[in-house]
C-alpha cells in the first residue's frame, strides 16, 4: 500500500483540542512511502511515533491534513468503507491484544477475521480452520510447540511473539507494528525482525514499525527519526550515524543504550471497575 | 485537626471532599429513617414479643408426613424449573439488547465521538432494558397471572422479562469496565463488530458473564418462590396456602426445604464459579 502524509498532525484522543496542552503528538508531517517499502521509526520515549503508527492505521483521526492509503483519504469515505479499507491494514500494538483465556490457535487465526464471513469466523471457533498456515506462522517465530496452549500460560515474550505470528496471517498490504521488539531478547529480536521484514517482502507489504533497538532500525533501508513530535532526519539506515542518534536521544540517552521500556500502555490488571450486582 | 500542624503544602487535598461526604451521607440518611418511621424498639414491646411467640411456637415441630414431603419436594421441584426456564428466556432477551447496546462494539466511536444513529439506537436499547427491569417481577407476575391464568407459566414470563433487563443492563457493564484492547485492536484491522465480540470481548470477559448468569439464577430460584405467592406455582403457592391455613408446622417445612434448597443452588453455582476461574 502507498501512503501519503500532507501536513498530517495528530493528537492523543484524551488531550484537548486548545488551551494549555493541546500540542499536537504529532506535528504537521509530510512524507510519502512507497507500496512495498519497509521504514522504521526511531526516537526516545514520547516522540510521537505510536501517534504516528495510529494515524495512519486510521485510528486517530488527524487534528490537521491530510493522510492518503492508496490514494484515497479514509476519512472522507462513509464508515463501513472506512471498515473495508481497514481490513487491507494490520496494526500490531505494542501490547499483544490477546485475551487471556484464548488458546494461541485462536489468537493467531483472528488475523483473517476480516476476510472471513460471520459464518466461517463462528465454524473457526468450533473447529480451527487453517491449523497449518496458524502453525507455520508461529513456527517462524520458534513459537510451533505452544499451538494449542492457552495464552496466559505463556510468558511476555512469548505473547509478544504470538502477536507477531498474527501478523503473518493477515492479508493487509499495509503492516504497521508498534515496538515488535520490547520485551524480546537479543536472539529472538533479530530472528523476529528478519521473520517480519522477510514475511514482508514476500508478500510485497509495506512495512512501517517503531524500534527502540536502533541497530537494529539502521539495518532498514528508510529509517524515520522523530523528537517531541517532529521528523528530524528521514534517511537509508547506513546513513543513520552514531552522531546523529546522540542528537536524536539527547537527554535520553539511557534509552539509546539500556533496554526498550517495557510495554508502556500495557493494560494494567487492577484498574477493573467493579460490576455492582443488586440484590 | 491535623491539617493545621502542617505546611499548606503537606496538607492532604482530599480531606475536605472526605469530610463533606461523610457530613451528606449522615444528613441524607436521617430524613430517609424518619420517612420510613423506623422504629426497631417497638419489636420489643412485651404485646409485638408476645404475639412474635404465639407465631413462632406454632412452627414446632415442623410437618414431617410421606406423603407431604413429596408435595414439598415437588413443588421445590417446579419453583426450580420456573427459576431455569425464566432464565433461559431471560437470556434470548437479554443477549441481543447488550450486544445492541454496547458501546464497546461501536466502530465510530473506534476514532472519536460515535455518531448520532448508533448513540440514538443504544440510548434506545438502554431505555428497553430499564423499563423491562423497573417492573419488579411480582408486578410482571400479577400482570400475567390475569392473562395466562394460574400457574407456573405466569412466574416464567414474569422472571423472564425482569431478568431479560437486568442480565442485559449487567452484561453491558461487565463488557465495558473490562479491558477492551483486543476487541479494539480487531476493530481497527477491519474485523467486523460481532467477530470481534466473539474473538475479543467474549474470551476477554466469558468467566466474569458466566459467574454472573449462575448467581442471577440463584436469585431467580428464590425470586420464583416469592412469585408464588400471587399465584404463579411452586414452593411458594403452597406456603401462601398453608399460611392462609394457619398451618405453622407446614410453613416451617417448606422454609427448610427451601433454605436446603438455596444452599444448593449456592454450592452448585460456587462449584461452578471456581471451576471456570
Amino acid at each position: 500500500m502507498r501512503l501519503t502524509l500532507h501536513g498530517l498532525a495528530a493528537r492523543h484522543p484524551s488531550a484537548p483540542a486548545t488551551g494549555a496542552g493541546s500540542t499536537p503528538a504529532l506535528r504537521p508531517l509530510t512524507l510519502a512511502i512507497a507500496a512495498g517499502e519497509q521504514v522504521a521509526v526511531v526516537g526516545p520515549s514520547g516522540a510521537g511515533k505510536t501517534t504516528l503508527l495510529h494515524a495512519l492505521a486510521c485510528a486517530l483521526k488527524p487534528a490537521e491534513g491530510r493522510l492518503e492509503l492508496d490514494g484515497t483519504d479514509p476519512w472522507s469515505l462513509p464508515v463501513s468503507r472506512l471498515q473495508q479499507l481497514r481490513a487491507r491494514l494490520f496494526l500490531a500494538p505494542q501490547a499483544p491484544p490477546l485475551p487471556p483465556r484464548q488458546r494461541v490457535v485462536t489468537a493467531v487465526l483472528a488475523a483473517r477475521l476480516p476476510q472471513q464471513s460471520l459464518a466461517a469466523s463462528l465454524r473457526s471457533l468450533v473447529y480451527p480452520s487453517h491449523i497449518a498456515e496458524a502453525e507455520a506462522a508461529l513456527a517462524q517465530f520458534d513459537l510451533a510447540d505452544k499451538l494449542w496452549d492457552r495464552v496466559d500460560r505463556l510468558s511476555g515474550g512469548e505473547r509478544q511473539r504470538v502477536g507477531l505470528a498474527r501478523t503473518l496471517l493477515s492479508a493487509a498490504t499495509l503492516w504497521l507494528v508498534d515496538e515488535p521488539l520490547s520485551s524480546l531478547d537479543p536472539a529472538r529480536a533479530a530472528l523476529a525482525v528478519d521473520t517480519l521484514t522477510r514475511g514482508a517482502r514476500e508478500r510485497g507489504v509495506t512495512l512501517v514499525t517503531t524500534l527502540h533497538q536502533v541497530d537494529v532500525a539502521t539495518r532498514f533501508s528508510r529509517v524515520l527519526g522523530m523528537r517531541d513530535g517532529i521528523l528530524q532526519f528521514d534517511l537509508p539506515g547506513t546513513e543513520v550515524t552514531g552522531e546523529r542518534l546522540a542528537a536524536l536521544y539527547a537527554q535520553h540517552e539511557q534509552e539509546l543504550l539500556g533496554p526498550a521500556p517495557d510495554a508502556a500502555g500495557a493494560p494494567d490488571e487492577g484498574t477493573r471497575t467493579a460490576v455492582m450486582y443488586c440484590r | 485537626m491535623p491539617a493545621a500542624l502542617a505546611s499548606p503544602r503537606l496538607r492532604d487535598p482530599a480531606w475536605t471532599s472526605r469530610v463533606f461526604w461523610t457530613l451528606a451521607a449522615l444528613v441524607l440518611v436521617v430524613p430517609a429513617l424518619v420517612a420510613t418511621e423506623f422504629k426497631p424498639w417497638t419489636l420489643f414491646e412485651p404485646d409485638a414479643l408476645r404475639s412474635t411467640t404465639r407465631f413462632l411456637r406454632d412452627f414446632l415441630p415442623p410437618k414431617i408426613e410421606g406423603e407431604f414431603l413429596l408435595l414439598v419436594l415437588r413443588e421445590s421441584w417446579r419453583t426450580v424449573a420456573i427459576a431455569t426456564a425464566g432464565m433461559a428466556l431471560a437470556l434470548v432477551i437479554a443477549i441481543p439488547l447488550t450486544l445492541l447496546s454496547t458501546t464497546v462494539l461501536s466502530v465510530s466511536a473506534l476514532s472519536g465521538r460515535m455518531h448520532a444513529l448508533p448513540f440514538a439506537l443504544r440510548q434506545g436499547v438502554r431505555g428497553l432494558l430499564i423499563l423491562l427491569r423497573s417492573v419488579p417481577e411480582l408486578v410482571w407476575a400479577l400482570v400475567f397471572v390475569r392473562v395466562v391464568g394460574l400457574g407456573p407459566t405466569a412466574g416464567v414470563l414474569a422472571i423472564a422479562l425482569t431478568y431479560g433487563g437486568m442480565l442485559g443492563k449487567v452484561y453491558g457493564e461487565i463488557l465495558e469496565s473490562d479491558d477492551a484492547h483486543a476487541t479494539h485492536t480487531l476493530m481497527r484491522n477491519g474485523a467486523g463488530r460481532l467477530q470481534a465480540f466473539f474473538y475479543g470481548l467474549l474470551p476477554q470477559s466469558a468467566t466474569e458473564l458466566t459467574s454472573y448468569t449462575v448467581y442471577r439464577w440463584e436469585c431467580a430460584i428464590r425470586s420464583s418462590a416469592v412469585l408464588g405467592f400471587v399465584g404463579a406455582g411452586g414452593l411458594g403457592q403452597q406456603m401462601d396456602n398453608s399460611m392462609k391455613m394457619i398451618q405453622g408446622a407446614e410453613v416451617a417445612t417448606m422454609l427448610l426445604v427451601f433454605m436446603l434448597l438455596v444452599g444448593l443452588a449456592d454450592y452448585a453455582s460456587a462449584r461452578l464459579r471456581k471451576a471456570l476461574a
